[in-house]
């Protein structure tokens, strides 16, 4: 069946450009309206030390692959320094070394990120082997097995287990157990330290993570701890100081472990400090970016990659295929009469520049003189080419007036006349005369407003900044025009005038 | 309005999309259309077909042959002038009497060569073929109409459409010239359509400006029932006449001539709707009907036969009396 080939046809279509749209959208988190905008922080460890005399060395803990997070880009600000990266398995290091180096030395290094759209973050990390039962010392141990008992009776798993532990432990009258475990420790990370032992008591795997909190504008910050559970399949993370699970949006893991996140060779008095700063970005430029490091060829080969200027043509072309499927709908579904089959679409690209209302003014006017000048030159009986060359001359003499006479009025918009089709106009004002000889006026000017209709109509559907968009970043929407218009390609039903026209001939039926 | 929608598909309307998808793509090869749109190969067809068709006097192809425009036309004392690929009747120049190198034209107005000769370079260069493309000059017999429809209609060229389909005339409607049409017979630029029972050749119903009418608008008289004289032949002619082109869904004009009958003036590949508003009937259960056939006679007569049997009104309406112009009115329907 010829009709069941074509929807077959058409809904492939429809699946190959809704499958790329799906794709974009989830997975490379490409935005479906223009305006999304993502917050991208850019994060600067500033590392000073007093270097000695003789051979430096500065070992920088730098992120990895922060869970939660996408890297945008990287940088670094070495001076006089050899710069070396090294990973092993979850972490990163930068390391800076210089054969002579004295005096106060300062070193940078950047990183921007952004929130990852689609929400995943799984946390890095080998599956640990269960750690051996500690031996506490007193009254450490007995305070310990107390609590844990406590907390195994208050929860089913590893995480609440966790969960539970935490909250005891943080409690702000605390029992005296746990006062007593709070005493070993002073700062954040023997806390942490403290309560992977503890931990470690009930065979719970444990590691301590530290982090940095992301606040805009933020100066001499510094890392924290977090703490790491291994709950059997995946880590699961917790802050030490709240009991709430899991990375928020802005926490940011800078690395893995207990150990100091900047060793110095050959230095002293050595500090890091981090300053933070939010910048909102455009969606679009960020999963760009993000889909360029990750080496996605659909984004390699996206219109994104074109010259900026180029990309403004597309901009402009993608949107035709729109403007053809209002023609489409307009003269098969509707059957509005219209000069040429895609003269509209051509004078709705020319009220882009003109603006609407400017635009049909500027149209009507350009047609009309043009008009009163062909139906002058119909008396001199001309050949067909060069009436049509001297249509074309008057056309773009009158471009010409109206711009100099708005100009002169102080009427700027009038300038922008200049950028009509003026073939088009000419080709307009040729078929309009003839029809208006050989059909009469009424025709001709039905079929004259018609193709303005009909142009207006797909200015105003063509050039709306989020259809724009949406064709722009997802090129294989087109092919779901493609579908629509072949099947509108078959349409054998009645035209709405036609219901007009045969009116009288449904009443003709209904009496006999 | 979709009751509406409802109702229209429910009365078999036939709409330009549905024409167009269903009938002329599948029924008109392409490659037939030129059969039809050069009004020159029609008429050689015709000719070879023993189709009668205004005779051909010349035809002019190139500018050098205008120079021998006088010579061309001295023998023949009226003649029409029309281009090739022309269409709605547009540049179609009548000379009605000729006398040394003057040259009366149907309008009464009297002109010289020099008009003539300008008239056939607009055609050649394709002022008067909607592409615009380069065009030929014929030069035929002038038709001299039957003062049948004299009542009711105003100049012009009175002629008849019938919508062939695959070789059956299926409807047929007579266009009448009114003033505000100019003299061309085409509904678009407000002739009247006047629908035609097939079964006896006798005015229905009309249409003007796709309003019912039954009158015409300039002359005031009523149009039913005045009768096509030799309807039978006439039904045959346009059967014959799918055989000329190959085209399944076909429009054939013809103008009875006073003297010779019926002759096939063109032949149209996308007939236009309006017919079935001048008969008031729709076109798609008739089409149907010939649709479903599994072949359909080969024999010219007996598809005209076909169309009278199956699609003749219940009720035609009474003949007409047409008084004073001595002119056959009712001939008898064989």
């Amino acid at each position: 069946m010829k009709n069941l080939h074509l929807k077959f046809l058409a809904l492939a279509l429809c699946l190959i450009g809704g499958s790329g749209v799906w794709y974009k959208t989830s997975v490379l988190g490409l935005p479906l309206t223009p305006d999304a905008e993502t917050e991208v922080w850019t994060v600067e460890a500033s590392l000073s030390f007093q270097a000695d005399e003789g051979p430096t060395r500065a070992r920088l803990f730098i992120p990895s692959s922060p869970p939660g997070f996408n890297v945008l880009s990287e940088d670094f600000v070495s001076g006089s320094f050899g710069l070396t990266r090294s990973a092993d398995g979850t972490n990163r290091k930068a390391e800076w070394t210089s054969r002579r180096v004295s005096g106060t030395q300062t070193l940078y290094y950047r990183i921007q990120v952004a929130n990852d759209p689609t929400g995943a973050a799984t946390i890095p990390g080998p599956q640990p082997s269960f750690p051996e039962g500690p031996e506490y010392d007193e009254p450490y141990g007995s305070a310990a097995m107390t609590l844990l008992e406590t907390v195994r009776q208050e929860s089913a798993d590893i995480s609440s287990f966790t969960q539970r532990l935490l909250l005891r432990y943080i409690d702000e009258s605390p029992d005296e157990g746990v006062q007593v475990l709070r005493s070993f420790a002073e700062t954040d990370t023997e806390h942490t330290h403290n309560l992977i032992n503890i931990l470690a008591g009930a065979r719970i795997p444990a590691r301590s993570v530290q982090v940095l909190s992301l606040r805009d504008q933020m100066r001499r910050g510094s890392l924290r701890s977090y703490l790491e559970v291994h709950n059997g399949t995946e880590w699961v993370a917790f802050n030490p100081r709240t009991g709430s699970s899991g990375y928020d949006e802005e926490t940011l893991v800078w690395h893995w472990g207990e150990d100091a996140l900047l060793e110095i060779e050959g230095g002293n008095e050595a500090g890091v400090q981090f300053s933070t700063a939010r910048t909102p970005r455009q969606t679009v430029a960020v999963a760009q970016q993000q889909a360029l490091l990750g080496g996605s060829m659909l984004m390699d080969f996206s219109l994104l990659s074109l010259p900026v200027d180029t990309q403004n043509t597309y901009r402009i072309l993608l949107l035709v295929p729109i403007g053809a499927l209002v023609i489409v709908f307009m003269r098969n579904v509707i059957g509005v009469k219209t000069f040429g089959t895609f003269m509209p679409i051509l004078i709705a690209l020319a009220f882009r520049e003109t603006q609407l209302l400017w635009g049909v003014f500027l149209f009507t006017v350009i047609v009309a003189l043009g008009l009163l000048i062909r139906f002058y030159l119909e008396n001199l009986k001309l050949l067909l080419v060069p009436r049509l060359a001297a249509v074309l001359t008057v056309v773009v003499l009158l471009l010409a007036i109206v711009s100099v006479l708005s100009h002169k009025l102080g009427l700027d918009r009038g300038l922008s006349v200049a950028l009509f089709p003026m073939v088009i106009l000419a080709m307009t004002i040729e078929r309009m005369s003839l029809v208006w000889e050989e059909f009469g006026p009424r025709e001709a000017i039905q079929q004259g407003v018609g193709s303005l209709a009909v142009a207006v109509l797909g200015f105003l559907v063509m050039f709306n900044d989020w259809l724009e968009h949406l064709v722009f970043l997802f090129p294989e929407l087109l092919l779901i025009i493609l579908a629509v218009v072949l099947l509108l390609g078959r349409y054998t039903g009645y035209r709405l005038t036609e219901i007009w026209r045969f009116r009288h001939l449904i009443r003709e039926q209904d009496t006999r | 309005m979709i009751r509406l929608f409802r109702g229209l598909r429910h009365s078999g309307v036939l709409g330009m999309n549905e024409r167009n998808a269903d009938y002329i793509m599948l029924y008109n090869l392409r490659r037939n259309y030129p059969f039809v749109d050069d009004k020159l190969i029609t008429k050689q067809r015709a000719e070879r077909a023993g189709i009668r068709v205004p005779q051909l006097y010349a035809t002019v192809e190139i500018e050098r042959q205008i120079r021998k425009l006088p010579r061309l036309l001295a023998e023949h004392d009226d003649f029409v002038i029309k281009p090739a690929h022309g269409s709605g009747g547009n540049g179609i120049l009548v000379v009605a009497e000729s006398r040394n190198d003057n040259y009366r034209l149907a309008s009464g107005r009297l002109v010289g060569i020099d008009h003539i000769s300008h008239h056939i370079s607009n055609i050649l260069s394709g002022m008067h073929s909607l592409g615009g493309q380069p065009d030929k000059a014929v030069i035929e017999q002038r038709v001299i109409f039957d003062p049948l429809f004299e009542r009711i209609s105003h100049g012009g060229v009175p002629d008849i459409r019938t919508i062939v389909f695959r070789g059956v005339p299926v409807m047929a409607m007579v266009r009448l010239p009114t003033r505000g049409s100019d003299g061309k017979a085409n509904l678009h630029q407000g002739a009247v359509g006047a629908g035609l029972d097939m079964a006896t050749g006798r005015t229905t119903t009309a249409v003007w400006m796709d309003r019912f009418t039954d009158i015409h608008p300039d002359t005031g008289d009523p149009i039913a029932g005045v009768q096509i004289p030799e309807w039978n032949d006439l039904l045959e002619l346009s059967a014959r006449c799918h055989a000329l082109a190959d085209l399944g869904y076909l429009g054939v004009d013809i103008v009875l001539d006073r003297n010779h009958g019926p002759m096939v003036l063109e032949l149209n590949a996308r007939p236009g709707l309006s017919i079935q508003l001048a008969n008031r009937r729709p076109l798609q259960p008739r089409l149907q009907r010939i649709e479903a056939m599994e072949t359909v006679p080969v024999d010219p007569a007996r598809r005209a036969a076909m169309a009278r049997e199956l699609f003749g009104e219940e009720e035609p309406p009474p003949v007409q009396e047409v008084g004073g112009s001595g002119v056959a009115t009712a001939e008898p329907v064989p």
